[in-house]
C-alpha cells in the first residue's frame, strides 16, 4: 500500500510582503471592476426594464439616474467598463506567450490604465457634448 | 509507461493537475470577452447618443432591430462571461465546501436572472413597437 505521495510545497508569502508593481495593481483593480460590473448588471436591468415598462417607470429611473449619486455611480461603471476592456485586452497578448517580460507588460498596464481614466473622460465629454441630439 | 504498473488509475493522476472545468471555463471567458469587447463598444456609444433623451426617443432607438439584436447579443455574452468571472473569485475566496456550492449557485441565478430580465424587456420593447 503506497502512502499518497502529498507533496511539500512552499506557501506563498502574505500580500504586504510584496513590492507595488503596475500588473499587480492591474490584477486587482481588475477584479474588483469585474465584479463592480456583476452588480451594476442591476443597473442596466432597471433601465431596460423601466423602457419596457412606461413612461412613468422610465421618469423613475431618470429622476435618478441625472441626480448627483446617479451621475457618479453611472461615471464609475463608464469607468469600471471601459478599463476592464482596456485591461483584459492584455489577457490576450499573455496567452499567446506575447508581451511576457517585464518591461513589456508593465507598459502594456499602464497604457490601460491611463487610457481607461482618459476614455471614460472622453465618453463623458462627448456625452455632455451630445446632450439631446436624439 | 510500463505494463507492469500497479497503481490504480487515480493515484496516477493523482497531484498532477487540476480534472476539473478550468480549461472550458477560460476556453469561454476568452471567447465571450472577445464577442463582448465590439458589442460594449457599439453599447458604449449607444449610451452616449441617448444620455439625456426622453422615453419615446430611448424606446424608439431600443425597438431598432438591429439594436435589439445587438444588445441581446451583448446581453447573452455577458451573462456567460460574468458567471464564470464570479465563479472564479467565489472559488479563490470562498473555502467552506457547503458555503462555496451554494454561492455558486446563488452566482449562476443572479446571472441569468439579469440576462433573462434584460433580455426579456428588450423583446417586450421590440414586439410592441
Amino acid at each position: 500500500m503506497a502512502a499518497p505521495r502529498q507533496v511539500e510545497r512552499p506557501l506563498s508569502p502574505h500580500l504586504q510582503i510584496y513590492r507595488f508593481t503596475i500588473t499587480m495593481a492591474m490584477s486587482i483593480i481588475h477584479r474588483i471592476t469585474g465584479v463592480g460590473l456583476y452588480l451594476g448588471m442591476i443597473l442596466l436591468a432597471w433601465w431596460l426594464i423601466a423602457a419596457a415598462t412606461g413612461p412613468d417607470a422610465y421618469a423613475v429611473f431618470l429622476g435618478v439616474a441625472n441626480g448627483w449619486l446617479g451621475k457618479l455611480i453611472l461615471f464609475g461603471f463608464t469607468w469600471a467598463l471601459i478599463h476592464h476592456l482596456l485591461s483584459g485586452i492584455r489577457y490576450f497578448f499573455w496567452d499567446e506567450a506575447k508581451a511576457f517580460d517585464i518591461p513589456a507588460a508593465d507598459r502594456m498596464s499602464w497604457l490601460a490604465a491611463v487610457g481607461g481614466v482618459l476614455l471614460t473622460v472622453l465618453v463623458w465629454v462627448a456625452a455632455i457634448a451630445l446632450r439631446g441630439v436624439m | 509507461m510500463s505494463t507492469n504498473d500497479m497503481r490504480t488509475p487515480k493515484a496516477k493522476i493523482s497531484y498532477l493537475g487540476s480534472a476539473r472545468s478550468g480549461t472550458g471555463d477560460h476556453a469561454l471567458q476568452r471567447a465571450t470577452a472577445l464577442a463582448i469587447a465590439p458589442l460594449a463598444i457599439f453599447f458604449i456609444v449607444s449610451v452616449v447618443a441617448l444620455a439625456g433623451a426622453e422615453y419615446e426617443t430611448a424606446r424608439a432607438y431600443l425597438a431598432n432591430p438591429l439594436v435589439s439584436i445587438l444588445f441581446i447579443a451583448l446581453i447573452g455574452a455577458v451573462v456567460i462571461h460574468m458567471r464564470i468571472g464570479v465563479k472564479i473569485v467565489i472559488e479563490d475566496y470562498v473555502h467552506g465546501e457547503t458555503l462555496k456550492h451554494f454561492t455558486l449557485i446563488a452566482n449562476s441565478f443572479f446571472s441569468y436572472a439579469i440576462g433573462l430580465a434584460c433580455i426579456y424587456a428588450v423583446l417586450k420593447i421590440g414586439f410592441s413597437s
